[in-house]
């Protein structure tokens, strides 16, 4: 009687333990399953954008989590000690940027951020112009509404107010974007040679619709003092009004009103500086399709491929926050030790003396003559 | 009423998950630890320090940067024509001489090579031709992205007939090897002491482990047997110079693995290799780092490289 029992006990404690095992390994399944979940690697999703739309404004999310935090490249002084400054913190005191970035209130933490701790840092001065105040940001109140209707009323209220505090602060006073990146090193280069008491401005320019062209609003734009004073004016004189709410474009047409001329900010090989994407789209060929609107509104002969953009470009846009601090790295600190790069610029006459007076060191490179370009 | 059987089967799921939880934070704790910079009792190289040079002529500037010579191989499995198109014309032109080997066309392979068999190939056919005529041999992966003037630099005070093997390090119990998707550096003499190991015995050639060694590991094992370490290569801040991952992704962890609301920069000014490149991102970091810059920053360098020719990229 005692065996049978045994024996029953025996089957049942095995099938006992096979459950149990049974459990044990769906558990540790199921649990590693949520744990990868939980856990998971943030898989990088590069869409393939085309903006469809030269006045279109971006859509919100391309997909990406938000990137947490900043990025300091600075923060090692170290590797730059053998990096000779001069003639950038020349060019910072005599070529005066002020640098108004248009962004929104829900924007600032997700874009305007990284716009803070990257290029912005480089202009004289720089303020985010959003719709509603923010005193921590800091963040300038247009009060006005958001959305994309509202940028043309946004610019003409961002460049009044920059005129009422700010005029004598600078000498030439750029718009961006928040997914604008601004080499301002370089911006100072190209108006080193103007004269900001002329009526003119820079950007990437577009040839539709306006008879001299009209400057790309992502790309960037770039006003001299003189500029800004006649806009400014123009709208207390009605000469320019809100005509439409498509930025550039009435921006444009103003400008054209109040004659301001709209200037060629090509460099001197004549490779454009103000990109209004990011290099990939410029620099693979056949990125951008042949129907694309992009063809048929460049100023200026648009080139794909390596002569599509200037080494010493001045700003591309759709830059997401990622993108920011990968260009802040590739243009301020990744470099081939000892290469003697093909493009070699120089700064105008004037400017040269000055400076070696001022530096009063031997630096060949101040010297160098700027013909040193194989390719036109 | 649960039965006994419903019972053991909870008990066995509550233990599966337990164990599961364990595992996985060991694991990550396990991953973090080696994340972490290796410790000074290891080997690594730092990039020189120039201050010794400071006073030299330009014509000994050029002199120094002529004397370093590098071959690079890129060795991989590539269905895709444009890929070996993209990397010919981008950074293998600043090599002293580039050799792409495809595994899936490449004369010198068979295919039932396995991946060690075909590094072992490569380098055997590699020594035999260009031993002499070469001071280092970087090895690399097809998506890898090289900045060769800042390999040059690296080595430049470096004896090339002296044993070094460098690139970025991972541990395997108690073996350092570089891993292949950071680039793998060769000295001359390391080479040589390679082959001459090769062609002598096939120990490391045939080693057939429980668990199969990845080629990476494999020439770490052959190395070790013929006195050659593994080293890695760090900036003045301890930074990894050899790169397995793209720019954007170490942007990405770097800022996802410090809480902190201000990171210290991801990467160094001279790092050498990035890797996981898509052909486009290589046709982008060419114009980055080889044209893109900002005006009036300059730099007093030891080494004077001039940009090859016929070329309109760089």
């Amino acid at each position: 009687m005692s065996e049978i029992h045994f024996r029953e006990m025996a089957s049942k404690s095995w099938l006992n333990f096979l459950t149990f095992l049974c459990g044990s390994a769906i558990g540790f399944v199921l649990c590693s399953q949520l744990l990868s979940i939980l856990l998971g690697e943030q898989k990088d999703i590069q869409p393939n954008i085309l903006h469809n739309d030269p006045h279109g404004r971006h859509s919100d999310d391309n997909g990406q989590s938000p990137l947490e935090g900043q990025m300091n490249f600075d923060a090692d002084v170290s590797q730059h000690k053998d990096e000779n400054t001069d003639i950038a913190e020349y060019l910072y005191q005599k070529v005066k940027i002020l640098c108004w970035v248009m962004t929104g209130p829900q924007n600032l933490e997700k874009k305007a951020k990284h716009v803070k701790a990257t290029w912005a840092q480089r202009c004289n001065k720089v303020l985010f112009m959003s719709s509603e105040e923010n005193k921590d940001f800091p963040a300038v109140g247009l009060k006005t509404r958001e959305g994309r209707d509202q940028l043309y009323w946004k610019t003409i209220k961002a460049f009044q107010y920059v005129h009422e505090h700010y005029l004598e602060d600078a000498d030439w006073f750029m718009k961006a974007d928040d997914d604008t990146y601004v080499i301002l090193d370089n911006l100072r280069w190209l108006l080193s040679k103007y004269n900001p008491e002329e009526p003119i401005y820079f950007g990437r320019r577009f040839k539709p619709y306006v008879k001299q062209g009209y400057m790309s609003g992502g790309a960037g734009y770039v006003l001299s003092k003189e500029a800004l004073k006649r806009f400014v004016n123009a709208f207390k004189t009605d000469e320019c009004t809100h005509s439409s709410s498509i930025e550039d474009l009435a921006l444009g047409r103003c400008m054209e009103i109040i004659n301001v001329e709209a200037g060629d900010s090509r460099d001197t090989t004549g490779k454009e500086t103000f990109h209004p994407f990011v290099p990939e789209h410029h620099l693979i060929k056949g990125y951008l399709p042949k129907t694309f609107w992009y063809w048929n509104y460049n100023y200026y002969p648009p080139v794909e491929g390596p002569g599509c953009c200037s080494d010493l470009a001045v700003s591309f846009h759709y830059v997401d926050p990622t993108t920011m601090y990968e260009l802040e790295y590739l243009v301020y600190h990744l470099r081939p030790y000892g290469y003697l790069y093909r493009y070699q610029p120089a700064l105008p006459e004037n400017m040269l003396k000055e400076i070696s007076q001022v530096y009063k060191h031997e630096d060949p490179k101040v010297k160098r003559e700027p013909s040193k370009e194989k390719h036109a | 009423m649960v039965s006994a059987t419903g019972v053991s089967f909870f008990n066995g799921m509550l233990v599966g998950s337990i164990c599961c939880v364990f595992i996985t934070m060991f694991g990550q704790i396990n991953m973090r630890h080696r994340g972490r910079t290796q410790d000074h009792e290891h080997h690594h190289l730092r990039l020189p320090n120039t201050k010794d040079f400071l006073n030299i002529s330009e014509a000994q500037r050029m002199e120094l940067s002529k004397n370093i010579r590098i071959y690079c191989i890129i060795l991989g499995e590539s269905n895709d024509e444009h890929y070996w198109a993209v990397l010919k014309e981008t950074w293998t032109k600043h090599c002293d001489k580039a050799e792409l080997y495809n595994t899936k066309n490449d004369n010198l392979f068979n295919k039932e090579n396995d991946k060690w068999t075909q590094m072992r190939k490569t380098y055997q056919h590699v020594f035999e031709k260009h031993g002499d005529n070469y001071s280092w041999f970087f090895l690399a992966h097809p998506t890898t992205f090289a900045v060769i003037e800042n390999l040059k630099y690296l080595l430049f005070t470096k004896d090339a007939s002296q044993p070094f093997y460098l690139g970025h390090i991972a541990t395997s119990g108690d073996l350092k090897y570089v891993t292949m998707k950071g680039g793998t550096v060769l000295s001359m003499e390391a080479l040589k002491r390679l082959n001459s190991f090769l062609n002598k015995t096939k120990k490391c050639a045939e080693q057939r482990a429980f668990w199969e060694l990845s080629a990476d590991m494999q020439l770490a094992v052959c190395l070790k047997y013929v006195g050659v370490l593994a080293e890695n290569a760090e900036d003045s801040e301890g930074r990894a110079i050899f790169n397995t991952k793209p720019i954007a992704h170490l942007i990405r962890e770097t800022m996802s693995n410090n809480r902190q609301p201000v990171v210290e920069g991801c990467c160094s000014d001279m790092a050498v290799t990035f890797s996981g490149l898509t052909p486009q991102k290589m046709t982008v970091m060419m114009y980055g780092v080889y044209r893109l810059r900002a005006f009036g920053h300059y730099f007093n360098d030891t080494l004077i490289f001039l940009p090859p020719n016929g070329s309109e990229n760089d």
